[in-house]
């Protein structure tokens, strides 16, 4: 910000369009954290049960899963602690599906600010991506109380893998939102290609069947389905929660009846080669962001 | 004396399109229907403003006075030309954007004078000023989906008007306000006048120009119109005679856009 104690004469002349990038958005940090707020508090304003949604939703979710895939479908013989893997798993895919979707809205939503007043407009999507993150805590802390509860210890390898994880969906949740967000304001199809897409993702992803089973139908080409940075990313949370959990014996059987390991090998090295695939997937949505941003103002 | 405002060459070009669906466009494309029309809303118009001078911008609907108010508060950037300020800007442009009707005033307040530029420790020092201002009093707890518009329009304008700035813009200003408050105004936009800022001020009323500016743009379909002396400004627009004998007093003041 320009400081006003400054004579005037002295300032630079300079284009008032504001600096934009993700980085400026940083630079704003406290405008970042007050649009933040607002969306966490507005969102439960008025309802009589408040945050206590945030847990709801993915409970019950939760429970659908575990009564369809788990016991239905007896998911819970093959798999030890299936509800655990299935939960881990719905928390990164949750998280994504909540950025890419209100994400992709953001910009749309904030008409009125952006129309009128210069501000970085990535700020909405950043906005947005940090509301999902705020709603990853509570459901963390059922996860971790329920792991605690089934014999899991936090180890060091475990919590990198999380960091991973997050880091991961973070970076790409963004670019999707970034991309899109922009996108829908030329045409709204944006929005519902968006809808679209994310049925894909929680039949992408080792959430309803582990991992195992990929490896043994897929055999050589198992490599291939960790392509997906979201896939990676569910790995990466169970290994950091789920994997702590089983015990070795029950590890052994799962092992040896498909034949194939429980977690993918050089896990850690595919989390840094898919954070670093995400993020240059994140410098290409702000170079295309930055190319329809100047005609936002106007189509909206 | 520095300048304040530089605009050379500016041109910006808006494209109109007649129709949004795949279905719409092919049907129109089929009966050899013109789907999109480019125009410019700003039309290769040049200007400075000097430190310290308070412009009127006036003109008919859709004479592009707000694309240039959107290209100086740098919403919008010219597709040609350039267009340079010196310092920060503030004002009414968008006076209660962004507003959360669920959330409160006060919570509001925080968040609108963010998005207008203003540190945490400038608003700080603001706050009760501001809160004064507005003069909501006990209202200032309740959600803004239940204020009136005229509530709304004095949270906003509260705010606006305690952001330090060396160019302050005004456009839309106070039609929903009552008497008080306007005059109120008024004198709030005299003062920022008088303190040496510069002031950019969009009115369809010839008297508050008169009196709020020492010289008038005229845009005509985003060209220069007229620019010097207010009263010839008004005159060039033909503002300045009486329709069926109406009087214009200061009763008016204020009733802009």
């Amino acid at each position: 910000m320009t400081d006003v104690a400054v004579p005037v004469a002295e300032k630079p002349l300079r284009s008032p369009a504001p600096a934009s990038g993700l980085l400026s958005v940083l630079r704003q940090r406290y405008l970042l954290r007050l649009l933040v707020q607002r969306e966490i508090s507005a969102r439960y304003q008025g309802s009589f049960l408040g945050l206590l949604w945030s847990y709801i939703n993915p409970l019950t979710q939760f429970f659908i899963y575990w009564f369809v895939i788990g016991f239905l479908f007896q998911m819970h013989k093959d798999v030890p602690h299936y509800p655990i893997h299935l939960f881990a798993a719905l928390i990164i895919v949750h998280f994504f599906t909540e950025t890419f979707v209100a994400g992709t809205r953001s910009i749309m939503r904030n008409k009125a600010l952006v129309v009128k007043m210069a501000m970085p407009r990535e700020m909405f999507p950043v906005a947005t991506m940090l509301v999902s993150l705020y709603h990853v805590g509570p459901q963390m802390v059922i996860l971790v109380v329920v792991c605690v509860l089934s014999g899991w210890t936090p180890d060091p390898v475990g919590m990198l893998c999380l960091a991973l994880a997050l880091l991961i969906i973070a970076a790409i949740g963004l670019s999707g939102a970034l991309l899109f967000s922009a996108a829908n304001v030329f045409f709204r199809d944006f929005g519902n290609i968006v809808n679209v897409l994310t049925n894909f993702v929680r039949f992408g992803v080792p959430m309803m069947y582990p991992y195992v089973i990929v490896h043994d139908r897929f055999g050589r080409f198992a490599d291939l389905y960790l392509l997906n940075p979201l896939a990676d990313a569910v790995v990466l949370f169970q290994r950091a929660f789920w994997v702590g959990t089983v015990p070795d014996a029950d590890r052994v059987r799962i092992e040896q009846h498909y034949g194939g390991p429980m977690m993918p090998d050089h896990l850690i090295t595919h989390g840094v080669l898919a954070l670093l695939g995400c993020l240059v997937i994140l410098a290409f949505s702000q170079w295309v962001f930055t190319r329809l941003e100047n005609k936002i103002p106007e189509r909206l | 004396m520095a300048t304040s405002i530089v605009a050379e060459n500016v041109t910006k070009e808006f494209t109109l399109r007649y129709h949004r669906t795949f279905k719409e466009v092919t049907v129109a494309k089929a009966r050899g229907h013109k789907t999109s029309d480019r125009f410019n809303a700003i039309d290769d118009l040049s200007f400075t403003v000097e430190e310290g001078e308070s412009i009127g911008l006036m003109g008919l609907n859709g004479s592009g006075k707000s694309t240039l108010l959107k290209m100086i508060n740098g919403v919008m950037r010219p597709d040609q030309g350039s267009l340079l300020t010196r310092g920060r800007i503030a004002g009414l442009i968008a006076t209660g954007a962004g507003f959360h009707p669920q959330l409160s005033g006060s919570e509001n307040l925080v968040l609108n004078a963010a998005i207008l530029g203003m540190t945490e420790r400038e608003l700080k020092r603001k706050y009760d000023d501001i809160v004064e201002f507005a003069g909501l009093g006990r209202l200032l707890d309740a959600p803004v989906g239940h204020y009136s518009s005229g509530q709304k329009a004095r949270l906003g304008f509260a705010v606006a008007v305690h952001v330090d700035s060396d160019i302050f813009l005004a456009d839309e200003v106070l039609a929903v306000g009552d008497k008080p408050f306007r005059s109120k105004c008024m004198k709030k936009m005299m003062q920022i006048r008088d303190s040496g800022r510069t002031l950019v001020y969009v009115s369809h009323s010839p008297a508050s120009v008169e009196r709020m500016c020492s010289r008038v743009i005229v845009l005509e379909q985003g060209r220069l119109g007229f620019d010097g002396d207010p009263k010839a400004a008004i005159h060039y627009l033909e503002y300045d005679t009486p329709e069926d004998g109406e009087e214009l007093t200061d009763e008016q003041m204020g009733n802009d856009i």
